[in-house]
């Protein structure tokens, strides 16, 4: 089609003489390449690769509060930083972490693009109500559900709720035992990033065919579960590839709402988190620090790259 | 609100197509449908509703024996009282963030947007190699530069600065990545159009490229003031003095604060997020569609 309304729009003479004859300095598209990405290209340099190998080479030296170390230590931060309790357990708090808001989000989501995509009136307001969280911070988010829902003392609006049915106050985050504070920070990002996931799906639901639907009908599949589980989840399949891969990659940089909910506790540290304490902490070991943002980063490149291949999500480039 | 509805379906492949109802015999029927949504919503709703109450309450009315849903006398007075408070910079954060988030969207946008068209559209034989560096920059999430970037924006002696609370974040592979995208789909004859009438690469994108893709501006403009604005680990790592404190660093340090006073927090908290939900009530549109179009927020 878009070849039809080319040749009808411009004939096909036109071509050589819009080409051609301009090759003067302002036609040059080398020089206009390096024009229109120059500026990205270098603040890509100074602000994203620089930094990079920067701390590549801070990670082979001494660097406790210098950025201009002469200690050369080899492998040393990289050996302590992996034999070191907090940083792997840092590892350990994001697995955690992700099984708890991965799963929850993807359904979350999912369960409410299904709710409103299937309504016929106030669906507009509907759809507002659950992705307004979006426009919150963490930090906001964070302040409220300490602060009050769950508040570790009585007028918590939580223990309020429980103390009707005779519960006794339960301190949410200043005790890991039981460790209710991965309540806390779940549901908290669960309100805040909902909504968006939630527009995906709502798109992704809205391309799929209804002779799809008619077809399955036709063939006997009753509508409901029957329907959902034949037609529209593996109708959804790229986006729910898409959003898991996004959750991942989301609870790995999890740093807001840890920072704020568990400040001064020991417990609960993601590796973001961690990694703030050790390298802009006391002790300012940007050796340390460095490198463990490098090992985070070759982890993350593995994890992407693994469920690209597991789950056949990539940006069309496995050919090279 | 209700004019938000036809823009997702807009980036469906059949932008005519009929909205699908299939209706009787559900496992659930209208009347339960609404009422899980209803119960969703009202769940959806409470946080902003404690946040706004306590806002207008006393600290007694807060903390008290009796937490009263509906407290009858509302303190308005709180937020007189917030802005005149001379320990609590907090005017002046709100500013800071102002001027990072306003300044961080449109530096974005211009590099970013520039960049995409760049690679989209210009021909140059390595043009594929560029892109590959720009994409490699994907794989490592700028949350976890924040320590060596800290390294270098300090010996530039950025920190404390608007500069430094800027610059480094314009540098977006993502955005840049979503503009390519966006731009490998613009129609070509426009742009030819805008050639044959004697315009150069720069002229050609500025009074047709740009003009006629206001919306997916609109759209980046919204994604990226929201992120501008909300963002938290990289104003708190520059921002050391309070007077460079952004908004969300802000609110932080008054929850580690060793005296609380309640209703002060809350009123804060409710004006740092004002105004995004007039953003958002405004531009949703734009925000679903890019959304919708893109796949993501920042």
């Amino acid at each position: 089609m878009s070849t039809t309304t080319r040749d009808l729009a411009r004939p096909a003479p036109a071509k050589a003489s819009s080409a051609k004859p301009r090759r003067g300095l302002r036609g040059s598209p080398t020089l206009n390449f390096w024009l229109f990405t120059g500026p990205f290209l270098i603040g890509l340099a100074i602000f994203v690769y620089a930094p990079i190998l920067w701390s590549l080479w801070l990670s082979f030296f001494e660097a406790r509060f210098t950025v201009t170390p002469d200690k050369f230590v080899g492998f040393d931060n990289y050996t302590y930083m992996l034999t070191n309790d907090d940083f792997v357990g840092s590892l350990g708090t994001f697995t955690v972490f992700a099984a708890f808001i991965v799963p929850t989000t993807w359904a979350l989501s999912l369960g409410l693009a299904l709710l409103v995509n299937r309504m016929r009136f106030m669906r507009a307001f509907f759809r507002s109500v659950f992705f307004l969280p979006t426009a919150c911070s963490y930090v906001a988010a964070a302040l409220i559900w300490k602060m009050s829902i769950f508040s570790g003392v009585r007028f918590g609006l939580m223990n309020t709720v429980l103390g009707w049915f005779g519960i006794d106050n339960i301190a949410w985050l200043i005790d890991p035992n039981p460790p209710w504070y991965w309540l806390v920070i779940v549901t908290a990002r669960l309100w805040l990033q909902s909504g968006f996931y939630m527009i995906l799906f709502i798109a992704a639901l809205q391309n799929i065919p209804d002779e799809l639907y008619e077809a399955a009908a036709l063939d006997g599949a009753k509508p409901g579960w029957q329907t959902f589980r034949h037609i529209t989840l593996p109708q959804l399949r790229a986006t729910s590839t898409a959003v898991i891969l996004l959750l991942l990659i989301a609870a790995y940089q999890a740093f807001d709402e840890f920072f704020n909910l568990l400040s001064k506790t020991t417990w609960g540290r993601p590796p973001l988190v961690e990694l703030y304490y050790k390298a802009l902490g006391e002790s300012q070991d940007y050796g340390a620090g460095s490198a463990g943002a490098l090992i985070l980063t070759v982890l993350i490149c593995a994890v992407t790259l693994l469920q690209g291949k597991i789950m056949g999500f990539g940006r069309g480039d496995e050919s090279k | 609100m209700t004019t938000t509805t036809p823009q997702v379906r807009k980036s469906a492949p059949k932008p005519g197509k009929p909205r699908r109802v299939r209706s009787g015999g559900g496992v659930m029927s209208s009347t339960g449908l609404y009422i899980a949504t209803g119960v969703a919503a009202v769940l959806f709703l409470i946080p902003f509703y404690v946040l706004l109450r306590n806002a207008l309450s006393t600290d007694a009315a807060i903390t008290g024996e009796n937490w009263q849903i509906f407290p009858t006398d509302i303190q308005w007075g709180n937020i007189g009282e917030l802005f005149s408070d001379e320990t609590v910079p907090f005017a002046r954060s709100l500013w800071n963030s102002a001027v990072v988030a306003t300044l961080h969207t449109v530096g974005v946008l211009l590099v970013c947007s520039l960049a995409g068209y760049g690679l989209a559209r210009i021909p140059y034989k390595h043009a594929n190699k560029v892109f590959y560096a720009v994409l490699g920059t994907l794989m490592v999430p700028t949350a976890v530069t924040f320590v060596p970037s800290f390294v270098l924006v300090s010996s530039l002696g950025w920190v404390d600065t608007y500069r430094g609370l800027i610059i480094p974040g314009l540098f977006s592979g993502f955005t840049c990545f979503l503009f390519r995208q966006y731009f490998l789909g613009f129609p070509k004859e426009l742009e030819e159009a805008a050639r044959m009438d004697g315009l150069g690469y720069w002229g050609a994108y500025w009074r047709v490229v740009v003009p006629n893709s206001l919306n997916f501006f609109a759209a980046m403009a919204t994604i990226t003031f929201i992120n501008g604005w909300n963002s938290f680990l990289w104003p708190l790592v520059i921002g050391q003095d309070p007077s460079s404190w952004t908004v969300q660093v802000a609110l932080s340090s008054y929850m580690t604060n060793q005296t609380v006073v309640f209703h002060m927090i809350f009123m804060a908290t409710a004006i740092s997020i004002l105004p995004l939900v007039f953003v958002f009530l405004f531009l949703q549109r734009w925000l679903v569609q890019g959304i919708a179009q893109t796949g993501i927020k920042g």
